[in-house]
């Protein structure tokens, strides 16, 4: 059957496809742990109970969506400007150390109250300066924004490992990690579980990046550019202000991640917290089709999937944890890449629109 | 006199040794993008390769079963790809990301499934299950450095000198012309993920069944991506990408040997400055500082045939 391009119902563009996209990547899911020897829907039962069947799990269930929805709000937001971001790992990674050197520069002297919103503006700081760079070559120099931010994916982690290595880490410590932070660089967490008040953060941003995509004059320029950069350019938009504007917000949310992981849980700067959040951002945004509320949604399924994936994995020796990360490459195959594979068959299926 | 020597002939054969699998992978990727299908999911492809190679190589102890299945491997990859891009014209940097993560998690969940040993593939011991060197023992040329050697000129040869050269560098800067002459563009572009898939291949089996004895989880770190920022410093051609990868080699090469030793006027260079230097150079020939690196006009748009 050949793919056609034909328009579909509203409904069935907005619900039915992507639910048929992720219902497929979830069947071939299913396929994978059938193939490795697992009842597919006894995993299933263990990851329900892992990820929601007591207090504490439900806790890392939305310590894992706080990172999620950061990232995957990361790359709605450029997604809006016609911008792919691969570069939120890179991003949470210089975002958490602007974060870090924040709170070891002040935690000594200043009160909670006033540490955490200095520790956040600099995590956000630090994450958009980090996307700046990609944006400025691609929208002044001309260089390809997905080529530079997954280089600058492997800069921010080389530059990381040479500070923590031989700057950052604390005096007399074997291990590359900085010193830890005084109580007033930790933000508050719920007891037994990384659970923290990020989460509030996270769902603030949530609201205020649907404020400003849809109801600013900024946000709207930004959509604009992602629709038609010609039209958008002839309205009077600036691509170039646009396309620095649009990462330098992609980068500061995806640099909050450093604000969960290590004012949240590690209470220092330590190696790798970003851990393929980053990466994961795309799954998330693509599975919430660029929208917060979808984005918020897809957090928590994947926030769910990280910790019951954890639990599954501690149950049945034959499964690891990385099948969480073997989740997220078909959701991102299928709801990406994939996505007009059931359209045919939809188009036939269903009325036509006008 | 003889100690210079040695040392030259030993950083030759490390630069060779890490350039090896990009210069693969640089080939494959040159194939793909010359058609215009972007491939950032270089990485993927060859870390399945390795995967599916070392697990080969293991369970049949010959070496070439698991070149036979890396290829195999990568070529299944390279399918998906093109099943993505071309016939659903889907997003190309978005198959491409997916299929790095789907390799990066898959990777490790078949491995700790079938060989129980937190995704390793068992130590490669058996006489022939590895790839040995052939002339020289201490440089560990084996049989896919030289094929990586050789796969330049076939590349540029392909690509320059025959009629499907013709039609893949036309296909990649206008396909509605190839297309207008009646030549297949899906078909073209099918072909060229193809030889893709193959070149990837045989890079993830070198990693795994000839320069390492066996697989281990994210093997590849970040090589793909290396080899992706050769091919843009080649400026999308054989040869000068076949010298960027030798550069790419033989800083990795340098870094080691640089490792805690104090150059006199600069103090000691971190590794770490010099593992991200072919990023920092990419960028910089990207940004136009050195010279000009132009793509396939039509790289990355999914070609739409009229009605």
């Amino acid at each position: 059957m050949r793919p056609t391009r034909g328009p579909l119902p509203r409904w069935a563009e907005i619900l039915l496809l992507p639910l048929i996209n992720i219902a497929l990547a979830f069947l071939v899911v299913g396929i994978i742990v059938r193939i490795i020897g697992v009842d597919p829907f006894h995993a299933l039962d263990r990851l329900v109970l892992g990820a929601v069947g007591s207090p504490e799990s439900i806790g890392y269930t939305l310590y894992y969506a706080t990172n999620f929805i950061f990232t995957g709000l990361a790359v709605a937001v450029a997604f809006h400007g016609g911008l792919f971001n691969i570069g939120g790992e890179g991003q949470a990674y210089i975002g958490g150390l602007g974060c870090g050197l924040a709170i070891l520069a002040f935690d000594r002297y200043l009160p909670g109250w006033l540490m955490a919103p200095i520790a956040i503006a600099a995590a956000a700081l630090f994450g958009a300066a980090w996307a700046a760079v990609p944006a400025w070559l691609q929208a002044w120099r001309g260089s390809h924004i997905v080529i530079t931010t997954i280089m600058f994916n492997f800069v921010a982690s080389a530059l990381m490992v040479y500070l923590l290595v031989n700057v950052l880490i604390a005096p007399g410590s074997m291990t590359p990690q900085s010193r830890d932070f005084a109580p007033s660089g930790e933000l508050p967490a719920l007891q037994g579980s990384a659970l923290n008040l990020s989460i509030l953060l996270a769902l603030a941003c949530c609201v205020l990046v649907w404020l400003f995509l849809w109801h600013t004059r900024w946000g709207y320029a930004l959509r604009a550019m992602g629709h038609n950069p010609e039209a958008a350019h002839y309205a009077g938009t600036d691509l170039k202000r646009m396309t620095l504007l649009g990462m330098c917000l992609s980068g500061a949310l995806a640099g909050f991640v450093g604000v969960n992981e290590l004012m949240g849980v590690h209470h220092r700067i330590v190696l790798d917290f970003p851990a393929g959040y980053g990466f994961a951002g795309i799954a998330v945004a693509l599975m919430g089709r660029n929208h917060p509320l979808g984005v918020v949604f897809a957090a928590l399924l994947f926030g769910a999937l990280q910790q019951g994936g954890a639990e599954l994995a501690f149950d049945e020796p034959a499964i690891t944890r990385e099948m969480v990360v073997v989740i997220q490459g078909l959701v991102i195959l299928f709801s990406g890449a994939l996505e007009h594979l059931p359209r045919p068959w939809l188009a036939v299926l269903l009325p036509r629109r006008g | 006199m003889d100690d210079l020597a040695a040392i030259v002939f030993l950083t030759a054969a490390a630069t060779l040794r890490t350039a090896t699998p990009l210069i693969l992978c640089a080939m494959g990727g040159l194939f793909s993008e010359k058609s215009g299908i972007v491939d950032v999911g270089l990485e993927g492809k060859m870390l399945m390769a390795a995967f599916f190679g070392a697990s080969a190589a293991t369970l049949t102890g010959s070496a070439w079963w698991g070149v036979v299945a890396a290829i195999g491997a990568a070529e299944i990859m390279a399918l998906l790809h093109g099943f993505a891009c071309i016939t659903y014209r889907g997003n190309q940097v978005v198959s491409g990301v997916a299929l790095n993560i789907l390799a990066a998690g898959l990777t490790v969940v078949l491995g700790n499934a079938w060989f129980h040993q937190g995704g390793q593939t068992p130590p490669l011991e058996q006489a022939g299950a590895r790839m040995l060197p052939i002339f020289f023992p201490r440089a560990g040329d084996n049989i896919l450095v030289y094929a990586a050697l050789a796969s330049v000129p076939f590349t540029w040869w392909l690509i320059t000198r025959t009629r499907f050269g013709l039609r893949l560098r036309a296909v990649g800067e206008m396909p509605l012309a190839v297309d207008a002459a009646g030549i297949s563009v899906p078909l073209l572009r099918y072909r060229a993920v193809l030889l893709c898939g193959f070149f990837a291949g045989l890079a993830g089996a070198y990693l795994s069944v000839a320069q390492n004895a066996g697989f281990s989880r994210d093997m590849t770190a970040g090589q793909g991506f290396i080899a992706l920022a050769a091919i843009i410093f080649g400026k999308w051609q054989p040869f000068p990408a076949f010298g960027a990868c030798l550069i790419f080699g033989l800083l990795d090469a340098v870094a080691i040997r640089l490792q805690g030793v104090r150059v006199p006027g600069v103090g000691e260079v971190p590794v770490q400055f010099i593992q991200a230097l072919p990023y920092l150079l990419t960028m910089f020939l990207l940004a136009g500082f050195i010279g000009r690196a132009v793509a396939p006009k039509a790289i990355g748009v999914p070609y739409e045939k009229e009605h």
